[in-house]
């Protein structure tokens, strides 16, 4: 079984409270149909679990496949610079098919940015950083697609649909709790 | 099941010339002095978002750090590559194994008789011509990239952060 090889940490976005019993982690592409559909799947597991569970996610974008991938990776990272990751994260999955450069300026001003310094730090190769380290970081944990998920730091190797990724994550808040 | 074990570390790697477009073939012997990686599949058009191929040609830059040259192979036709590799944009040479069908995968003891098609095997040989590593992975599992990498880095003895 895969583990996470670098571990969560201040670097990471996550929601929820740092002390819950479970962290799912997702390997994610803005483009990806499947990461549309688990994008849905995870807002029911965090409305039902609430404090219990930490959600984390990490760019995976496959570039070559999904020609927006990489722009809308770093458009989170830039609204991210901005305190407003998690409202771009929510846009752009919701958005899927709308992620061309103009669209991302859109969102951004509808999230009121600050648009110059998005555009500008959209370019800027500290996003880009973050992007590649995420990727990276994926590879070398066993990340080969998307989207992939880690529970509690164990590459989570079921389907994501709604029951399994449920049951994985109810398995290990109930290891923790004993 | 994967019923086949791939060829050890340290044997010689198995020459061949294979088609890598209509009009071009790729032959092991012109590549050493490099790493090669081979990457055995069993057949183009599946998938995409979680695709071997795909992340495979996402780290192509990492592979190139070590200079290694990356080789995708599988039993169908360089026209059926052909199209494979425009509709997922790839940058690395697919070789058809496609007459004698699936003669190289038998020399590198990856080719499942049962359905015709080579295993999910990779190998990493080293600029000698000599196998540095070896995998097979069920069928259907991709393996992911990280023994490759990994074993990309024992040879060179480096590892390089991003």
């Amino acid at each position: 079984m895969s583990e996470l090889v670098m571990p969560v940490g201040v670097r990471d976005h996550a929601q929820g409270s740092a002390y819950a019993p479970v962290t799912l982690l997702e390997y994610g592409d803005y483009e990806c149909p499947y990461c549309g559909q688990a994008y849905v799947i995870v807002k029911r597991l965090q409305a039902e679990l609430g404090d219990e569970l930490r959600f984390v996610f990490r760019n995976f974008p496959l570039a070559q496949v999904h020609p927006h991938a990489l722009r809308a990776a770093l458009a989170a990272e830039a609204a991210g610079f901005q305190g407003a990751f998690w409202p771009m994260h929510d846009v752009l999955f919701e958005h899927q098919g709308a992620l061309g450069t103009d669209h991302l300026v859109t969102y951004a001003t509808l999230l009121e940015l600050d648009v110059e310094r998005f555009i500008h730090d959209t370019e800027s190769g500290k996003a880009e950083r973050r992007v590649r380290e995420d990727f990276m970081s994926g590879v070398r944990s066993g990340v080969n697609g998307t989207p992939t998920f880690f529970v509690n730091d164990h590459r989570h190797d079921q389907w994501y649909q709604y029951g399994a990724l449920r049951e994985a994550v109810y398995a290990a808040a109930g290891v923790m709790r004993s | 099941m994967s019923t086949n074990t791939p060829l050890a570390s340290g044997a010689e790697a198995p020459g061949f010339k294979l088609r890598d477009t209509p009009d071009q073939d790729v032959s092991l012997k012109e590549l050493r002095g490099r790493p090669v990686v081979l990457m055995f599949y069993p057949a183009d058009f599946s998938p995409i978002c979680g695709s071997e191929v795909s992340l495979f040609n996402e780290i192509l830059p990492e592979l190139q750090k070590h200079a290694a040259q990356l080789l995708g192979i599988s039993v169908d036709s360089a026209w059926c590559h052909l199209a494979f590799a425009r509709e997922n944009n790839l940058r690395f040479p697919l070789l058809a194994d496609f007459h004698p069908k699936g003669e190289v995968a038998r020399r590198y003891q990856s080719y499942r008789e049962s359905e015709g098609e080579a295993e999910r095997a990779l190998y990493v040989i080293d600029k000698d011509g000599l196998i540095a590593w070896s995998y097979i992975s069920p069928v259907g599992v991709n393996p992911g990239a990280e023994g490759v990498l990994k074993a990309l880095e024992g040879l060179s003895g480096k590892v390089y952060e991003d």
